[in-house]
């Protein structure tokens, strides 16, 4: 979806099937809706009457915050969205992106928090689906997911079921699909304790000139509904639930989240790529939030029409639904084309030939009016532009936070040795492997995957089409977001640049999910309004533009907000899919080294975090430098100077040497006095996180040319560090069973 | 030589299939589920995926299928088959092969790399007049489902073993699935019909893991019809 992001599918609170009358003791219908008076004055007046049931649930969906942005989309203008590679920007259903010999990537990251906290298997696996929709909607084939999950503590055994839910139905419905999950990320933290956070991004591959928009065109063509059938589920979803905070009750909500059906998807899909490479679609947008509402006005308004749709003509999976519900309806696996009279039986027969629905149920007007009809009566007719663009913007009320307001919880003893240290963040969930998550999904279908989850720090897909290859990152730590929303955020975008340097890759394009709290509440104001123009400036600076993203606001528990998280997904090109590099140590004697502007300090780190230390308050990244430096390690990797390349991350240089060598299973003997020699204290140089640090390994002799600086060589079968009175050796064996530990505390959901 | 890949609605890994059929140097097309005709095809491959759903359970409808009942007829003949992975389960379910598939023994679903160990009958049908003997190997080759433990009653194992009807098992420690005495992939007695739940189409260029998964398909390829 263009605007009707993600996040919608459970119904929160009062139905609108059980619309209240509006007597003096009962909230008016339009609160029930989550429509303010003076919105609903608004309304009013665009129409020059009251609406009907059928246009206020139309205009309350249109008008939430999930459909309509009203507090983000000033923000988002910052953001730059131009480059000479952009195929397509944002207000398409994604972003797109030029690779050579005329085809192109498109990618969208999107959220889908409120209904996977509510139930995790089937909200995770209808937000795969969802996004994997937005992007065939392009005439892309999907051709990688990628997720960035958050969750409460481990040791909760609420998180525990979410994560396992989470993982099961990201797998359910990627595996069933046949598009292979290839990364992604996962956090624990207590802030998303009660609200999850579930985004999921989709890349596809299309030949440039055979993609499609989404724009409506041509008075008298027909609009034909495809794919599943229309049910009552997800009324309402993204008004009342996403667009408002999680609370009491939560569950009760459980029985209206959408069930996917990847079967059907799969078939929607083949259907819909053959119907565009035969040509007889001149438009197509998928249905997500606000169901047929958002898709069939978004289209109307980016093509500037009309659209006539008679929901009789729907296939429904109850005879006896309203038409308001019909037209609100979230369920799954829809798409919706404009097609010209003439073609609509060959559409058809491709349609049946793939055994999905095909229904010609309206038609492109040039009214500009979005008119709903039921038999042929008139039981809805609303001005387009007021419908998709109609809603008041609001301007955000920051205000900067007095302190640290998420708490803290101290889980490691004041006086434990670099050794336990080490072994207590590599065993911290947050940064130990997640394999126990990624194997549960196809990381090879589709012949593409050059590097696998783990295996470098950004995935590799190869690219025979365009006879080159893509990587791809996603990235964004809430913590260190929320001890600094502007150098939080410049520091995810950073990370995703340094991932994909790590694989020789040059960035293209960014896509973004924006998750925060309530915006009406000053400090997530503040958050927001910080991290979106950390955003705008980076990308900037480094030249990226961003092509597409979703914003998930009023992401909140009873205990407060989540941290704000911006999750940044980057897609980069390289020449060559033969010609890139590994996080693994490669080769016994090979000189390491660090590259970069790395100045390391402890503040906002895992090492903080369980310390019980965290406070507001980052470094500032020198972004310039950074980039210099991305630019450094993917020449080095592109000209086959390096043996490996690891982006210094989580957990800080110990955790990335340990995860260097637990991967090749080569020990390491390392002397951090250069970072010394930057002001670093031995624990800041051990432990201390900040972007611009790559560890690399190789021939010495390649490193000076690289401005690169030597701190010891690859071997043995221990990772031993001089680090002043805080040196340490730590078996490499020892460090990989504690880097191995999530399983166990995973699967304690299970026992 | 010319492979048949078939399409259900909801496989998945059919242009991987053909992919794997082109590198090693064979004419290859689809062979959509609705059509009975195999004419000119001299090898079927049943690919991978969730043929319509899969969500009673996997390959029960798509044994029903008309291009099954004409792969039937092809094996019937002589003709060589593989089945991976969905095509595997479909092959249990039309009684093509021996046995059947469980869901895997810890309820979930397994995508890793794996070593599998070739049986020596298995080599036989890599051998050339020159060289009758081929040793067996052990291959690197991806796995990857929820629904892959082989089942079979001890009596029918017995026999498949003494049979030569076993044609893989995962190597010492890797039997991702719990599956009966680690047997991977079997044949059926006539030796021309195999199934194997990891993906030797997954094994076919050295960039993407291993070129391992060619010796499938030459084994298939070389089973005289």
């Amino acid at each position: 979806m263009t605007r009707a992001g993600a996040d919608a599918g459970v119904d929160g609170g009062p139905s609108l099937t059980s619309l209240p009358s509006t007597g003096a003791e009962q909230p008016a219908a339009y609160e029930v809706l989550g429509l303010k008076e003076a919105e609903y004055l608004l309304i009013v007046e665009k129409l020059g009457r009251e609406p009907n049931d059928v246009e206020l649930a139309m205009f309350s969906l249109l008008w939430s915050e999930h459909c309509a942005y009203k507090h983000s989309r000033k923000l988002l203008r910052r953001l730059p969205t131009e480059g000479e590679r952009v195929v397509m920007g944002p207000g398409e259903n994604a972003g797109a992106v030029a690779i050579g010999n005329g085809h192109a990537v498109a990618f969208k990251v999107e959220s889908h928090n409120h209904p996977s906290a509510v139930e995790p298997f089937q909200g995770a696996a209808t937000g795969v689906g969802g996004i994997l929709r937005d992007v065939f909607a392009l005439g892309a084939r999907p051709i990688a997911i990628l997720d960035s999950l958050r969750f409460g503590e481990i040791d909760s055994v609420r998180s525990r079921h979410l994560l396992d839910g989470a993982v099961r139905g990201i797998g359910h419905y990627g595996n069933s699909i046949g598009v292979p999950n290839i990364g992604g990320e996962i956090y624990f933290e207590a802030p998303y304790e009660h609200n999850c956070l579930v985004n999921a991004m989709c890349v596809g591959l299309a030949k440039t000139d055979e993609m499609v928009r989404a724009a409506a065109a041509g008075v008298g063509n027909a609009v034909v509904l495809m794919g599943a059938s229309t049910g009552r589920d997800g009324i309402g979803g993204a008004s009342v639930l996403a667009s408002a905070e999680l609370g009491e009750g939560d569950e009760a909500k459980r029985p209206t989240v959408q069930i996917g059906d990847p079967f059907e998807e799969s078939k929607v899909l083949e259907c819909c790529l053959e119907l565009l490479e035969k040509g007889l679609l001149v438009s197509l947008q998928d249905l997500g939030a606000a169901g047929l509402t958002s898709s069939a006005s978004e289209m109307a308004s980016a093509g500037g029409v009309g659209i006539d749709l008679d929901v009789a003509r729907v296939p429904l999976r109850e005879a006896d639904m309203e038409p308001f519900e019909i037209m609100v309806s979230e369920s799954q696996e829809r798409m919706l084309g404009v097609v010209e009279p003439a073609r609509v039986a060959e559409v058809i027969a491709v349609c049946e030939k793939w055994q999905t629905g095909a229904a010609e149920i309206g038609v492109v007007t040039d009214s500009g009016q979005m008119r709903v009809l039921r038999d042929g009566t008139l039981v809805g007719e609303m001005p387009v532009e007021a419908l998709v663009d109609g809603c008041p913007l609001y301007d955000l009320d920051p205000a900067e936070p007095e302190g640290w307001i998420y708490g803290n919880r101290t889980t490691l003893r004041e006086e434990a040795t670099s050794e336990e240290i080490l072994l207590a963040l590599l065993a911290a969930p947050s940064v130990a492997s997640k394999r126990w998550a990624f194997e549960q999904y196809d990381s090879v279908v589709g012949s593409r995957t050059v590097r696998r989850p783990e295996s470098a720090d950004a995935a590799v897909l190869q690219i025979p089409e365009a006879g080159n290859a893509i990587a791809v990152s996603i990235d964004g730590n809430g913590r260190r977001v929320a001890c600094d929303p502007y150098a939080g955020t410049v520091e995810a975008v950073l990370e995703c640049a340094q991932n994909l340097a790590c694989v020789g890759a040059e960035p293209l394009g960014v896509t973004n999910c924006l998750n925060f709290g309530n915006p009406e509440k000053p400090i997530s104001a503040w958050q927001l309004d910080r991290a979106v123009s950390a955003l705008a400036d980076t990308c900037e600076a480094l030249g990226v533009p961003v092509v597409g993203g979703n914003v998930s606001l009023y992401n909140e528990g009873p205990e407060g907000p989540i941290y704000p998280t911006p999750v940044v997904g980057m897609v980069g090109e390289l020449p060559d899919p033969a010609v890139t590099a590994g996080s693994a140590f490669a080769r016994e004697g090979d000189a390491i080294a660090l590259l970069g502007p790395f100045s390391p300090s402890l503040a906002g780190t895992e090492l903080a975090k369980q310390r019980g230390e965290l406070d507001m308050g980052l470094p500032r990244s020198d972004i310039t430098a950074v980039a210099a430096a991305c630019t450094a390690v993917r020449d080095a990797i592109r000209n086959g100077k390096l043996s490996s390349a690891h982006d210094i991350s989580d957990g800080g240089l110990a955790c990335a040497l340990a995860e260097s060598a637990i991967a090749s299973g080569l020990g390491c003997r390392v002397d951090v006095q250069p970072l010394r020699e930057r002001g670093c204290s031995p624990e800041d140089a051990l432990f201390g996180e900040g972007t611009g640090g790559f560890l690399i390994s190789g021939d010495r002799d390649s490193f000076d040319s690289l401005g690169a600086i030597p701190i010891g060589e690859v071997g043995g079968s221990t990772i031993e560090v001089a680090a002043g009175d805080r040196s340490f050796t730590v078996g490499v064996g020892a460090a990989e069973s504690a880097w191995r530990s999530l399983s166990s505390q995973a699967e304690a959901a299970r026992r | 030589m010319r492979w048949g890949v078939l399409q259900f609605p909801g496989s998945c890994d059919e242009r991987d299939a053909l992919r794997a059929c082109t590198l090693s140097g064979d004419k290859v097309r689809l062979v959509w589920h609705e059509e009975r005709d195999l004419d000119g095809i001299d090898a079927v491959v049943i690919p991978g995926g969730f043929s319509y759903g899969d969500y009673l359970r996997a390959g029960a409808i798509a044994r029903f299928s008309p291009a099954m009942e004409a792969v039937g007829e092809f094996a019937a003949a002589g003709g060589p088959v593989l089945g991976i992975c969905n095509g595997f389960q479909v092959l249990c379910e039309a009684g093509l092969l021996p046995g059947a598939l469980l869901l895997n023994e810890d309820l979930r679903f397994h995508c890793r790399q794996l070593d599998l160990i070739e049986e020596s009958t298995t080599t036989v049908h890599l051998s050339t007049p020159e060289s009758a003997q081929v040793d067996s190997r052990t291959l690197s080759i991806p796995a990857k489902h929820g629904e892959g433990r082989y089942y079979a009653p001890d009596e029918m194992l017995d026999g498949l073993e003494a049979n030569g009807q076993v044609a893989y098992r995962y190597a010492p420690g890797q039997n991702p699935n719990g599956s009966a005495r680690d047997i991977a992939g079997v044949r059926n007695a006539a030796g021309n019909v195999l199934g194997l739940m990891p993906h030797p189409e997954h094994a076919v260029d050295p960039l993407t893991g291993s070129t391992d998964g060619l010796r499938v398909f030459q084994a298939v390829a070389g089973n005289p019809a």
